[in-house]
């Protein structure tokens, strides 16, 4: 085995004991002890991405002297290792782009525990990623769930606790349901881990036997991870989680934490449930309805919405339909999409929530957009940051939301019964994007008088600003050169095999 | 009896017969009984949902407040009539769905597969682990385990960020905080310290047996570090922080939280390593049935059990103080 085929396992192992080590740390070296974490890991899962791409297959990692049914395994392949990078990437990016106000909003006794906080949330989105074992994902689901609970209230203001509780409750459901489809299938296949259970299950469709649990099982687990990543009827916890905590919280809560459940559901029904299975029990069409009504009702909300990251975060739900229909098309097309559009929407929501932080910083922490006029002036730099953004999220050329949004028009053509509504939700969708990001562009851009020019209050750092262009930076570069990563995509789904 | 005893006053049975009477009351003056003042507690919480959340003059908050009471007004209508309906939907179908699976028991049932034949006929052979339940946890499937550890780690961190008060600077309100302390926890209770002192030693002391055999017997480390836990906690509820201040703060409960996870993290990644690049390792079964033996289950053991039971002190003494 070459030494780069360790990387997954060294990060995963990493970011669990800077976790561990940062507890006797003090807030500022546990701060750094975090960034060399996340840095590391980047450069770890590009080198596996790499030696993934060279070899151009997959390969499973023992965690233990014990082969495949009755050891923990994790399982790499080159989409595994993509996500790796960009989450580990647009992990960092956060962290930097919201660092001053976490030394703000952050009680100092308490930051060591905020990047605790974020170290296991690395380490769980990771194990998330690269787990080859449904109870191993089931434990990190827990990690994940809980850090993100802690990354919610850490601001510690009475609407943080109660969107805090909201979250826990609607997310405990969540888990709840999954778990209780992880124990159907245990109990129908015998197995844990991924690639077991698949040929067990192949052969009970075979048999034509134990129909009716194999459904429940498919709805419990669809479900559950549904709730826990956001889509439509499920989605009410959303706009008070992001919209109240530290920026940088709800930068890797949106780009980060619902990504990292979506992408274990879609290697469950590749992995487990067999894809042909899911189209034929009707789930995607299930998920192609909900992702549709998820991106009109989605931005509707955040059109009805007078609080700028309150509006974002209804944004993120239409986003999140976007990623649904992409699934819910049931072909392969449709799952690149969705896949290109996990990180595009990673990449623009990122980018949006550490620039709207820019943005009330300069209006006295005001968020509401009477507030906000003139806000472009007073920080240039936020206001050109989220101007990318909103028009990204419009599907502007050269910028990555119109990279996802001509592949999800593209991968519609194909789908044949689906193709017209998919087109007409996504065009209306597109038109109910521009009213309302153009909306803010115009109201942060608002012609004022010399003397509200001025900024009032605190400017950014240069770290910010220098993560700020970072976003800007990836946002253009997946547009211009959305490519290799479509390729690695492809090449990785036909890994998932 | 005989009123003849010069020192009748303070003999047994005068006292016997006071009490009888309901004139004397023997552990009147003994002990301390402050019950918490019920009064001052229901104005300290309103004064306190005023501060924090009602009185608010920043727009976004009232925003905010505006929009729960519209939630509220909503979720006490449908909200309720669905959620029966949800939940009496999703027992039918779970019932529905029982209906379909193997018996239990079955023989032939599919989880009676060539996993749980190995675990059961090579488990003691491969772990060293009399205890199968423990070989599988902390051998076969230990990534998982230390996953579990975390997640009680991570837990402990959100109780802390939630729940743990900063000392104030000023010595003034830091010692009023003391006082306060002292007047809400009834101290010196004699039952509950008699008790204690005879208890808390059998139920550490049962507490590390069941950690130390977990891999022989029925327990391990989520087991016996919850009898310790246990055992602290009743110890600190009958002599109160004054005495347990000494051997479990803030600092040592770090310590030992911090050790035992690196080893944990340290001892399996070197037997991940060493397992995926089908490395020889230094660790062996050992004699089953031996103390020292199951190769590092018995320490992983001592790990998980003193996280657990720093957790459920840390828990309880945050739950009751706002710090450790």
């Amino acid at each position: 085995m070459a030494f780069v085929q360790n990387f997954p396992f060294f990060c995963i192992i990493l970011s669990m004991f800077s976790a561990i080590i940062s507890f006797v740390l003090n807030g500022r070296a546990a701060k750094y002890v975090h960034i060399a974490m996340v840095t590391s890991v980047l450069i770890l899962s590009l080198a596996t991405l790499s030696f993934v791409a060279g070899t151009g297959e997959s390969y499973t990692f023992m965690m233990g002297h014990y082969p495949a049914p009755w050891g923990n395994e994790i399982r790499i392949g080159e989409l595994e290792a993509l996500m790796a990078v960009f989450f580990s990437l647009i992990m960092l990016l956060s962290v930097f782009g919201g660092m001053a106000h976490i030394d703000r909003e952050v009680q100092n006794s308490k930051k060591n525990l905020f990047y605790i906080l974020l170290d296991l949330l690395m380490a769980s989105l990771l194990a998330l990623i690269y787990t080859n074992d449904l109870f191993t994902a089931y434990v990190f689901i827990e990690i994940n769930t809980i850090s993100a609970c802690g990354l919610i209230m850490i601001k510690k203001q009475g609407r943080t606790y109660v969107s805090a509780i909201r979250y826990m409750i609607m997310s405990l459901v969540g888990s709840g349901l999954f778990l209780i489809g992880l124990t159907l299938l245990y109990c129908i296949t015998g197995h844990l881990l991924m690639s077991p259970a698949k040929e067990a299950l192949a052969q009970i469709v075979a048999a034509h036997s134990y129909h009716v649990p194999l459904l429940v099982i498919i709805i419990l687990i669809t479900v559950g991870l549904g709730i826990k990543s956001g889509l439509y009827p499920f989605h009410t916890w959303i706009p008070d989680a992001y919209g109240y905590t530290t920026p940088a919280s709800s930068a890797i809560l949106s780009s980060l934490v619902s990504k990292g459940y979506i992408f274990l559901l879609i290697k469950i029904f590749y992995r487990v449930l067999d894809f042909n299975s899911i189209i034929s029990s009707h789930m995607v069409n299930i998920l192609f309805v909900f992702g549709l009504v998820g991106m009109i009702m989605g931005s509707v909300a955040a059109i009805k919405e007078n609080n700028i990251r309150r509006m974002t975060a209804y944004s993120s739900v239409a986003q999140i339909g976007y990623i649904y229909m992409g699934i819910g098309l049931g072909t392969t097309a449709g799952m690149v999409a969705a896949l290109f559009h996990v990180i595009s929407h990673g990449a623009m929501k990122s980018l949006l929530f550490i620039s709207i932080s820019g943005l009330t910083e300069v209006s006295d922490g005001h968020s509401d957009f009477k507030s906000l006029k003139g806000a472009g002036f007073r920080n240039k730099i936020a206001g050109a940051a989220y101007t990318v953004g909103a028009l990204s999220m419009i599907g502007m050329p050269l910028l990555t939301g119109f990279v996802s949004k001509y592949l999800f028009a593209s991968a519609a053509t194909t789908a044949q019964n689906k193709m017209l509504a998919a087109w007409i939700v996504l065009a209306v969708s597109t038109i109910l994007n521009t009213v309302y990001f153009m909306r803010t562009v115009l109201t942060i851009y608002t012609p004022v008088s010399a003397e509200m020019r001025k900024p009032h209050g605190i400017m950014p750092s240069r770290i910010e600003t220098a993560a700020t262009f970072g976003m800007i930076l990836l946002n253009v570069g997946l547009g211009v050169a959305s490519q290799p990563v479509i390729k690695a995509i492809e090449a990785g789904l036909a890994m998932f095999g | 009896m005989s009123k003849l005893n010069p020192n009748y006053e303070n003999s047994f049975w005068h006292h016997f017969s006071q009490w009888v009477k309901g004139e004397y009351n023997p552990i009147d003056g003994q002990l301390e009984m402050n019950a918490p003042d019920k009064e001052v507690f229901g104005d300290e919480k309103i004064h306190y949902v005023h501060l924090h959340i009602v009185k608010t003059q920043n727009y976004n908050e009232r925003m905010f407040e505006e929009g729960i009471a519209r939630n509220i007004r909503r979720f006490t209508g449908l909200y309720r009539i669905l959620g029966v309906l949800v939940a009496l939907f999703m027992i039918c179908l779970l019932l529905w769905t029982v209906n379909y699976l193997p018996q239990f028991g079955d023989p032939n049932a599919p989880e009676n597969n060539e996993v749980a034949e190995r675990y059961i006929e090579k488990g003691l052979e491969e772990t060293g682990a009399v205890n199968i339940v423990t070989g599988m946890i902390l051998d076969y499937r230990a990534f998982d385990t230390f996953g579990e550890s975390c997640v009680l780690f991570v837990a402990s961190c959100c109780v802390l960020v939630l729940l743990r008060v900063d000392k104030d600077d000023n010595p003034d309100s830091r010692a009023r905080e003391d006082m306060e302390d002292r007047h809400y926890e009834p101290k010196n209770d004699m039952i509950l310290q008699r008790v204690a002192d005879f208890l808390v030693p059998l139920i550490i002391i049962f507490g590390i047996y069941v950690v130390l055999n977990g891999h022989i017997s029925p327990g391990g480390g989520f087991s016996g570090g919850a009898i310790i836990g246990s055992g602290l906690i009743l110890y600190l509820t009958a002599y109160g922080f004054e005495k347990t201040r000494h051997f479990m703060n803030e600092r040592v409960i770090k310590t030992l939280t911090v050790c035992a996870l690196t080893f944990y993290c340290f001892a399996k990644s070197y037997s991940f390593y060493t397992g995926a690049n089908h490395l020889h390792s230094v660790i062996t079964p050992g004699t089953p049935g031996n103390i020292l033996s199951a190769g590092l289950i018995v320490y992983l053991n001592i790990c998980v059990g003193i996280v657990v039971a720093c957790t459920m002190y840390s828990f309880y003494t945050l739950f009751r103080k706002g710090g450790i």
